[in-house]
């Protein structure tokens, strides 16, 4: 896969959807591409999280510790981002990944990540509105949630 | 030592001095004649003066020319002979001189290997550095010439005066009777001259110390922003040296311009009294010519008389300069060193220690009448508050200093006196920065097996003749003749047979300081010469197979590595690795700068690439545009991931603004270049740039072939190719291991492949072979190139593995780390369970392993038992205990 395709895939995350694409390419370019074989751990729930990592191809479970046992409380695919907020924010990974398929993912450090961010404040403005966005649907969602227990009770 | 410099010539060179000064005596008649000859010549050859021809000599018949020619043809023999005794004295003068200044040389060293330990802290290194080197190079010139010169020149003098005289002597007179103004003279103005000279050797060194303080402490310098201070201090004192050098400058062309007036009125006076002479008629025109040509000829011998005067003035100061600091007060006995006992004994029983004393130069008494009995079968340890003496007592009883009074006996043996071939093989001391030479690990690790050169090499042919030649020449100079180079381990005192057992003996002592670990690494990452190690490289061949082995059956490791394959392109290597298919020696093939190389662009060209590589010269270059161009200079991404540095980006840019992509073959060869240097960073599975197509890289593997098959001679030995069945020379043993690229993208592939390599070390019992390996790894200047922890843990290493009856340690592991430390001192309890160990330390509850611990207050012994009994009586103990 070539750093066109790269870049492809990395306009199609709505992140980076508005950003120019030389600047994606730039990204693209100093991020390393990690291939992972079936049940390798991409990171681990409590770990510090120092990158974000951006599927390309392949599948991964998103599996949570809970008392009765790992729990796999999702599947991630093409074009889903793993870890953006560990970057953000000094939180431990709240889950661990595990790659189910071969799983070829753009490996995304915290400082490529920042450098870029304060390079190119253009990114910083779309990535407030994307978390903006998301903090609107979560309100949303807990609105709904609130709602649906009130109703229930 | 001789205090007088002619003393210590005297003492070492009488014999030569004597031989110079006959040759110098013998070496006269012919002189007389080479002067006589040319009033011969002129009088009687040419003007036929008081003598008619033809003549008769030793049965021949001459005629005027003839006598002429055999009057010249003696002149001119005169002159060889002249010459002949002029080259003889010379060589054996500087033969003299050189071995002098060896002699004198060794013996100042072999001194600072005596000095007491405390005379180091006042003279620097900076100071005594140059002393032995430069200060006293004059004095071998001077050495060889001391007596000659003067006999020489003087009796050279003496000869020309005698024929003056004889010529006549009122001239005579004339000439010389402005010489003893000059000897008046001369003498006092060189007397200011020699203290200011003294002034100067004074102030250079105090130089030459300022600068190795400023390289000593830079740190501070940078961290202080000191460096205007330092800079004004260093001038300050150019500016005192600049001063005495002005003086000294002042004087000496005074004493040069008396000398050359004083020369000159010589032919005043001949002109002027035997100018009237010739006129009176009472003179002989030959014989004033003659006398002139005899004055000049004085004026030689007479101007190096001077100048000998003031080099022997020179070289007496410097001497004496240099042999007062050289005999420091409290030096150890030469015997102490030479002196190879019989046997070694042991030192077992009781350590008696009485009324030991040891002051500072202050004064202040750091031990006050210590008095203790140390059993050598129990582990000792030493505690006691900052100033207690206990680091003064470690070094006292590992007889690094002598104590100013007091005794310290083992068995029959006065340790205070024993010759250090007994103290040094027998107890080992290890400070809390041990030092770490020059050399290979190994030479380190087996510093202390070194004493004496115990297994000489015999020599046959040519290298014996050199061997002896070397000997002579070291015993003429009073030099020690010992071989470097025959084997100086003592396997016997480390308790081991040989170099294998040595060999094993070491990897069991790297263990126990836990530095396996890190020579094992060093091993992994050093070369080695196959040629000279050859099993080692048949182990590693064995261990690539293995390896290889190992990855092929795991198909999930299959793509973590790419080994090296003469006919298929590796796409994590750069295209100038892929090209080269080998490691470059030296600089021809300096992996960036390939485009540069003739034959690397002859061998692309004949391949038809060279139009490929510009193509993608420009692909590259247009990327890297597009990527950085919006970026500030001194960005960091252009260090860690551009091909093109911000510097010449610019250049680029207008490279591409210029030029057109479809006209690429008509660019100038200094644009080609530019764009031909791109395309060999290029590491397809890590920079993704699309650039390389398949029928680039099979055309690229073609070319590889080629590169090999037609490299020419000269360049042969710049390149160690791979080759699956053959150790790499160029590269060290992990990647021979390897043989491979670790591939690039896959997630935890460096882990990986490090997990199977350590399962083929183990599987092979290669991690001794490979900790050998590290043991040639040379350790830099101080060690430099060793962390701090890993030099003193060396230093420890060095210490136990000659085996002694007592280690001293003087807080030697305080610097590393707490888990360190323990297992550390875990480990060397057990290594001298039956030995002695004594042991300073900081804290109290370090203690509580030891057989024994000494309390120390105030330089005498306050407390000694076990730790299990003191806990219970002694409230210092357990206010020690309690503070830790």
């Amino acid at each position: 896969m070539s750093l066109k395709e790269e870049v492809e895939i990395l306009r199609q995350i709505p992140l980076f959807a508005k950003i120019d694409p030389s600047r994606i390419k730039l990204l693209a370019f100093t991020s390393e591409r990690l291939t992972f074989q079936p049940d390798d751990i991409v990171c681990k729930q409590g770990d510090i999280g120092d990158a974000a990592y951006f599927i390309m191809a392949g599948e991964a479970d998103v599996i949570v510790d809970t008392p009765s046992g790992p729990l796999t409380v999702a599947t991630l695919g093409k074009n889903d981002v793993v870890g953006e907020i560990a970057i953000l924010i000094d939180i431990p990974r709240t889950a661990t990944i595990k790659a189910k398929t071969e799983l070829t993912t753009l490996k995304i450090t915290k400082d490529v990540f920042f450098r870029m961010v304060i390079e190119f404040p253009e990114m910083a403005v779309e990535m407030m509105r994307v978390l903006a966005e998301r903090l609107v649907r979560t309100t949303d969602d807990l609105q709904k949630a609130q709602e649906r227990i009130r109703n229930g009770s | 030592m001789e205090h007088s410099i002619y003393k210590y010539i005297l003492r070492y060179s009488m014999k030569q001095q004597v031989i110079l000064t006959v040759l110098s005596i013998l070496s006269f008649p012919a002189l007389y004649y080479y002067l006589e000859l040319p009033k011969l010549i002129i009088n009687q050859a040419i003007q036929a003066n008081d003598i008619s021809f033809p003549v008769e000599y030793i049965g021949f018949e001459f005629d005027q020319t003839a006598f002429l020619y055999l009057t010249v043809g003696l002149f001119l023999l005169m002159v060889i002979i002249n010459q002949a005794f002029k080259y003889v004295i010379n060589v054996y003068q500087g033969i003299t001189g050189e071995r002098m200044l060896r002699r004198l040389r060794y013996e100042l060293y072999c001194r600072i290997l005596r000095f007491p330990l405390p005379t180091f802290r006042k003279k620097s290194a900076g100071e005594i550095i140059p002393m032995i080197t430069a200060e006293v190079e004059p004095l071998g010139g001077f050495i060889g010439e001391a007596f000659a010169l003067p006999i020489f020149q003087g009796g050279y003098l003496v000869v020309i005066m005698s024929f003056l005289v004889i010529q006549n002597w009122v001239m005579a007179l004339a000439a010389i009777a402005l010489y003893p103004l000059q000897a008046y003279f001369i003498p006092k103005l060189q007397k200011k001259v020699n203290l200011l000279g003294k002034e100067r050797v004074r102030l250079v060194r105090y130089l030459s110390d300022q600068l190795g303080e400023s390289v000593s402490g830079v740190e501070e310098v940078h961290a202080h922003d000191s460096s205007g201070y330092m800079r004004a201090l260093f001038s300050n004192q150019l500016g005192k040296i600049y001063d005495v050098r002005y003086r000294i400058y002042l004087l000496k062309f005074v004493i040069k311009f008396l000398n050359n007036f004083i020369q000159q009125l010589g032919p005043f006076f001949f002109y002027a009294i035997g100018g009237t002479m010739v006129i009176n008629g009472s003179l002989e025109v030959g014989t004033l010519v003659a006398a002139i040509g005899a004055h000049k000829e004085m004026a030689a011998p007479w101007k190096e008389l001077l100048a000998y005067y003031q080099r022997r003035e020179d070289a007496r100061i410097k001497y004496e300069q240099v042999v007062e600091q050289f005999e420091p007060v409290g030096m150890r006995d030469e015997d102490n060193q030479l002196i190879e006992p019989e046997e070694i004994p042991r030192l077992t029983g009781e350590l008696i220690a009485s009324n030991l004393e040891l002051s500072d130069d202050t004064g202040n008494r750091i031990l006050d009448g210590l008095s203790a009995r140390l059993k050598l079968n129990q582990r000792i340890a030493i505690i006691g508050p900052a100033g207690s003496g206990r680091e003064a007592l470690t070094q006292v009883l590992a007889r690094l200093i002598d104590p100013d009074r007091g005794r310290l006996i083992v068995g029959d043996l006065n340790l205070v006196t024993v010759p250090e071939a007994i103290v040094g093989r027998r107890i080992a001391y290890v400070g809390q920065h041990g030092y770490v030479f020059n050399a290979s690990l190994g030479d380190n690790l087996f510093y202390g097996l070194r004493h004496r050169p115990l297994h000489e090499i015999s020599y046959t042919g040519e290298a014996e003749a050199a061997r002896l030649a070397y000997i002579r020449n070291a015993e003429l100079s009073g030099n020690s003749t010992d071989d470097v180079d025959a084997d100086w381990q003592d396997y016997a005192l480390a308790g081991v047979e040989d170099q294998e057992t040595l060999r094993d003996r070491a990897l069991e002592v790297l263990e126990m300081v836990d530095l396996g670990d890190d020579v094992y690494r060093l091993g992994l990452r050093s070369t080695i010469d196959p040629d000279q190690e050859p099993e080692t490289a048949e182990l590693v061949l064995a261990a690539r197979r293995l390896f290889f082995d190992k990855v092929e059956a795991d198909p999930s490791l299959k793509n973590m590595i790419e080994a090296f394959d003469q006919h298929t392109y590796n796409t994590n290597a750069s295209v100038a690795e892929n090209l080269l298919f080998g490691t470059p020696v030296g600089d021809a093939f300096d992996l960036d700068r390939m485009a540069e190389n003739r034959y690397v662009r002859k061998i692309i060209e004949e391949a038809g690439l060279t139009e490929t590589f510009l193509n993608m010269g420009y692909q590259v270059a247009t990327l890297m545009i597009e990527l950085f161009a919006g970026l500030p200079p001194d960005h960091e991404f252009f260090q860690l991931y551009s091909f093109i540095s911000s510097e010449d980006l610019p250049d680029y840019q207008a490279l591409l603004g210029r030029i057109d992509a479809d006209r690429l073959d008509t660019l100038r060869e200094e644009d080609r270049l530019r764009l031909m240097s791109l395309p060999f960073k290029v590491i397809p599975s890590r920079h993704r740039l699309g650039v390389l197509t398949d029928d680039i890289e099979e055309k690229i593997v073609a070319a590889r072939q080629r590169f090999a098959e037609e490299l020419p001679a000269h360049l042969k030995s710049s390149i160690a190719f791979f080759d699956a069945e053959a150790y790499n020379p160029a590269t060290n043993l992990q990647d021979n291991i390897l043989f491979g690229k670790i591939a690039f993208g896959y997630a935890q592939a460096a882990e990986k492949i490090g997990t199977v390599l350590s399962q083929v070390v183990a599987e092979m019992s290669l991690r001794g072979t490979i900790i050998e390996v590290g043991l040639n790894f040379q350790v830099g200047s101080a060690g430099g190139r060793l962390s701090a922890s890993q030099r003193q843990k060396l230093c420890i290493a060095r210490a136990i593995i000659k085996h002694p009856d007592i280690i001293v340690l003087n807080q030697a592991t305080s610097s590393l780390d707490l888990s360190t430390q323990v297992r550390l001192m875990k480990n060397i309890l057990e290594e001298f369970s039956d030995r002695a160990v004594i042991w300073s330390l900081d804290h109290a509850d370090k203690t509580l392993d030891f057989d024994c611990v000494m309390i120390l207050k105030s330089g005498r012994v306050a407390e000694q038992g076990e730790p299990a009994k003191l806990k219970e009586t002694s409230t210092l103990y357990k206010e020690m205990l309690a503070a830790s």
